[in-house]
């Protein structure tokens, strides 16, 4: 290259900077396509459209639950504030037109006319298969299953071409309803297969990039970190035909952006917004806003059993008389959760989770009870938190370390980033921390299995051991496989009043999901998996 | 020149190299435990050894890293765990958005700044000398997040002038036939006007904020290479031969203040590209620099490296580049490895 010609053609790269944009051309088409289309914005998306995958992440579910059928689902009925909730208790069919429970089985009959995406039927073979690949390919799905008692291929039987049976175990209450959790979702089995390889049998590389299944939406494109975009199945058997025939999903990494997406109304729906956005735009009154509590979710700061001090109950006792509730919820989380302590001192325990403590702010009855303890001045600690939830927790940890101050606890407040979280809770190390838990199956033994029993899972952050507790626990387990209705309840009566008693976590709140949507948006339903369902939702 | 050129490349070798092993062994050292990160919630202890099994990270170091340059040799970077996408693809795809963005941003810098520095050094302390002070280091001086969501709220939110914030195009429109992965370029060979003018709507918030953060190092640089021609001889003959001032600014002196100039822009460039993250999560732009933060905060090995291992390759080629340019410029300068 010439000097002279560079230089002339950088003035003309110059020029082409200052190139006028061509006369808009908006076609109707567009703004027809803009009515038919839900546009959602949030955080984060899916790193897998296949919640059978390795570590797929919690969005991919969302894109699971929309895209797959299972065999049965949950009803809905009116929930807090009159949010329709899923039922608990009650199931409807979704693949299978009519399920038979029988003593130690259970059998389902599958629709006749039901078709996976590309047009081939369901049959009890894709059922069988999916059931076996959701116990067989290990980590979090197989895990799940195993929650419902659900662990051997051989308890999924083919009977006939349209007929399954899933033989139990042993008797036990959750196996039914982890039959309508995302996991054991139904998969085209043959479609898959042709796609599998002798290192990947269940066909897992191939799921992870579209979506195999019969469920009411598709995915027809995906950039991963960017955007999802589902088109409606109209051949959909598993319920009524949804309203909403695009979902484009959108990655918004900023939360005042996605705010302003919403205020400005391009955006129709946004569910992860800090509390504070929420308030605002409930009080602006623009939007729909919904929030319900978790359901089996609770907020709780944790302490270390093993290690000292926190090894004395009375210590324990006094940092949960310290600990600064109604601040919390004022500052934190500007009322948007429903709070887990102060119940008045003559309420009888009841037969739920979660429900509140006893405990209140009472800064002479911890000073006095740390010096019961023998640390009449107080010692030092370090206080953890997940900087993934910094927007809740950070605020939180340092109400709970000014409050702790007043007592003479000195504490240290240890940021630990996201990915880190899970390896530093695991070790089970931390003397005192901040976390939430929440159980996709909403029964309080559910609950108190992963949190408070000696197998000490990795929930069970407290290292918490004790004999009494695991006879309850498992007392209640027994009791409501049987259905011995009073036993179950004085058991669950027990456990609940032995973890407010020996405190290895001081409950805080149950913390509210918040939903923001348009005005001509209806039909948000809760479901216990927290995300959004498309299924039912309706853009006027 | 070619041989100048294998030289330069052969020279480039031994750094990519050692880019490679540090990359390697820092990814390894980061805090955090990538299989108990992606094993889910509701985790056990086993089943984070399956995945961790299943990802490989139970084998020995030295193992994983004879697999990892091996992979690497065959032109493989891996598997992203956030996204669950090939790395290789990933920044294929990435980097025409991040580069698209860089470029334009550029371009708007370099249209403003090069005057204003030329203006500055010509009429030093006259109102324009302070104006190009003050307009560079208050740019320069407002963090690109800030600057970015000023401007969201303002042009967006406020006026309604600028499209929703929501990445390279509006959502209901398709991206053109990939040819460079440019969109302006590819809608413009596509004949694609209105999706031209909807990628060109997305870009100008976000490219604006990038050239209000590099007015300053190429403002002032102009300024200060321009005063130091415009004092030397050659100008002074020049004008005492009674040229006229247009033709010995932009003819003589001009030309020969390029240099440093170009040398600024390269970094610049290169900086903007690798450190433009914070843009690119104010405007959900689909970017590598987000693309690695992402990674790096989830302990997600392989996009880091990959990432890592690009933008190494391109500072290799950029600064190749910038030497040819020089000789074309300045063929004073020659040009020895």
């Amino acid at each position: 290259m010439k000097r002279r010609d560079f230089l002339k053609s950088v003035s003309g790269l110059a020029a082409a900077g200052a190139l006028t944009p061509a006369p808009a051309i908006w076609s109707s088409a567009k703004a027809q396509a803009r009515s038919e289309t839900l546009l959602i914005v949030s955080e984060s998306g899916p790193n897998n459209l296949d919640i059978h995958g390795v570590g797929t992440n919690v969005p991919g579910y969302e894109v699971s639950w929309n895209c797959y059928d299972r065999l049965i689902s949950h009803e809905m009925k009116s929930g807090p504030g009159g949010v329709p909730y899923y039922d608990r208790d009650k199931f409807k069919p979704e693949l299978a037109e009519d399920m038979n429970v029988g003593d130690m089985s259970v059998t389902f009959k599958l629709k006749k006319n039901a078709k996976f995406h590309d047009g081939a039927p369901v049959t009890a073979k894709d059922v069988k298969w999916s059931l076996d690949r959701a116990v067989s390919v290990g980590g979090f799905p197989t895990f799940q299953m195993g929650a419902g008692s659900l662990t051997k291929t051989e308890q999924f039987v083919v009977v006939d071409d349209n007929t399954v049976r899933i033989d139990f175990a042993k008797k036990d209450r959750l196996t039914l309803p982890d039959l309508a959790v995302i996991v054991p979702c139904v998969v085209n089995s043959e479609l898959v297969k042709k796609n599998a390889s002798e290192k990947d049998p269940w066909g897992l590389e191939y799921t992870k990039q579209q979506t195999a299944g019969s469920g009411a939406y598709k995915v027809t494109k995906w950039t991963a970190g960017t955007e999802v975009v589902m088109e409606r199945n109209d051949e959909w058997t598993g319920g009524p035909l949804p309203k909403v025939k695009r979902v484009i999903w959108r990655m918004v990494p900023q939360a005042g952006n996605r705010r302003a997406l919403l205020e400005r109304g391009d955006a129709d729906i946004s569910y992860d917004l800090p509390n504070k956005d929420f308030v605002e735009l409930k009080d602006s009154g623009k939007l729909n806003i919904v929030s319900v509590p978790y359901s089996n979710g609770v907020q709780y700061i944790g302490m270390n059993v093993k290690i000292a001090p926190f090894d004395n109950p009375k210590v324990r006792e006094a940092v949960a008389c310290a600990i600064p509730y109604q601040k919390i919820m004022d500052a934190v989380l500007f009322g948007l959760a429903k709070p887990m302590f102060g119940a008045p001192a003559d309420k009888a325990t009841e037969v739920a989770w979660p429900q509140p403590t006893k405990y209140v702010t009472d800064i002479t009855k911890a000073k006095a009870l740390l010096a019961e303890a023998g640390h009449p001045n107080g010692f030092e600690t370090t206080l953890s938190f997940d900087l993934g939830f910094a927007g809740v927790n950070e605020p939180l940890c340092v109400l709970v370390q000014e409050s702790l101050a007043q007592i003479g606890i000195k504490t240290t407040i240890n940021k630990i980033p996201g990915a880190n979280w899970r390896t530093e809770l695991n070790k089970k190390v931390l003397p005192l921390y901040t976390n939430v838990f929440s159980g996709w199956l909403d029964y309080p033994e559910y609950f108190f299995i992963w949190c408070y029993d000696g197998k000490n899972s990795i929930f069970n952050t407290m290292s918490y051991q004790s004999k009494a507790m695991d006879e309850l626990i498992s007392g209640a387990v027994d009791a409501a496989a049987v259905g011995n209705t009073a036993k179950y309840e004085t058991d669950v009566k027990g456990f609940v009043d032995l973890a407010f008693k020996d405190i290895p976590r001081i409950p805080l709140y149950q913390p509210y999901v918040n939903v923001a949507m348009q005005k001509n948006v209806s039909g948000y339903q809760y479901w216990f998996h927290r995300r959004l369902d498309y299924r039912a939702l309706v853009k006027a | 020149m070619l041989t100048m050129i294998g030289k330069r490349l052969m020279f480039a070798i031994p750094s990519l190299i050692g880019v490679v092993i540090v990359t390697f062994l820092l990814t390894r050292a980061l805090p955090g435990d990538p299989a108990a990160y992606f094993a889910g919630p509701a985790a056990s202890k086993e089943a984070i050894e399956q995945i961790r099994k299943k990802l490989g990270f139970d084998k020995p170091l030295i193992e994983q890293f004879f697999r990892y340059t091996n992979d690497l040799a065959h032109g493989d970077f891996g598997t992203s765990l956030t996204t669950g996408q090939p790395v290789a693809t990933e920044i294929r795809n990435r980097l025409p958005a991040s580069a698209e963005l860089t470029l334009l941003g550029l371009i708007v810098s370099i249209s403003i700044a090069i005057p204003l520095g030329v203006l500055a050094a010509t009429r030093p302390g006259s109102w324009i000398d302070h104006l190009c002070r003050v307009t560079t280091t208050a740019g320069v001086s407002l963090p690109v997040f800030f600057t970015g969501l000023v401007l969201v709220y303002l042009f967006y939110f406020r006026l309604g002038w600028s499209p929703a914030p929501l990445g390279r195009l509006d959502v209901f429109y398709s991206a053109p036939p990939t040819v460079t992965g440019l969109y302006l370029i590819d809608a413009l060979i596509a004949r694609e006007f209105e999706t031209f003018r909807s990628a060109l709507s997305q870009l100008i918030l976000p490219a604006a904020t990038l050239a209000i953060f590099s007015l300053a190092p190429i403002a002032r640089m102009t300024r200060a290479s321009m005063l130091a021609v415009l004092a030397s001889d050659f100008v002074r003959t020049a004008r005492a031969s009674g040229l006229s001032p247009s033709t010995v600014i932009v003819t003589y002196a001009f030309r020969n203040a390029m240099l440093p100039v170009i040398t600024t822009l390269s970094m610049v460039f290169s900086f903007l590209l690798g450190a433009n993250v914070l843009v690119e999560k104010v405007f959900a732009w689909p970017g590598i620099g987000s693309y690695a933060v992402e990674a790096l905060i989830s302990s997600d090995f392989a996009p880091v490296q990959g990432f890592v291992l690009t933008m190494a390759v391109m500072y290799v080629l950029l600064n190749l580049i910038i030497d040819i340019l020089y000789g074309v410029i300045d063929p004073r300068v020659r040009l020895e490895g």
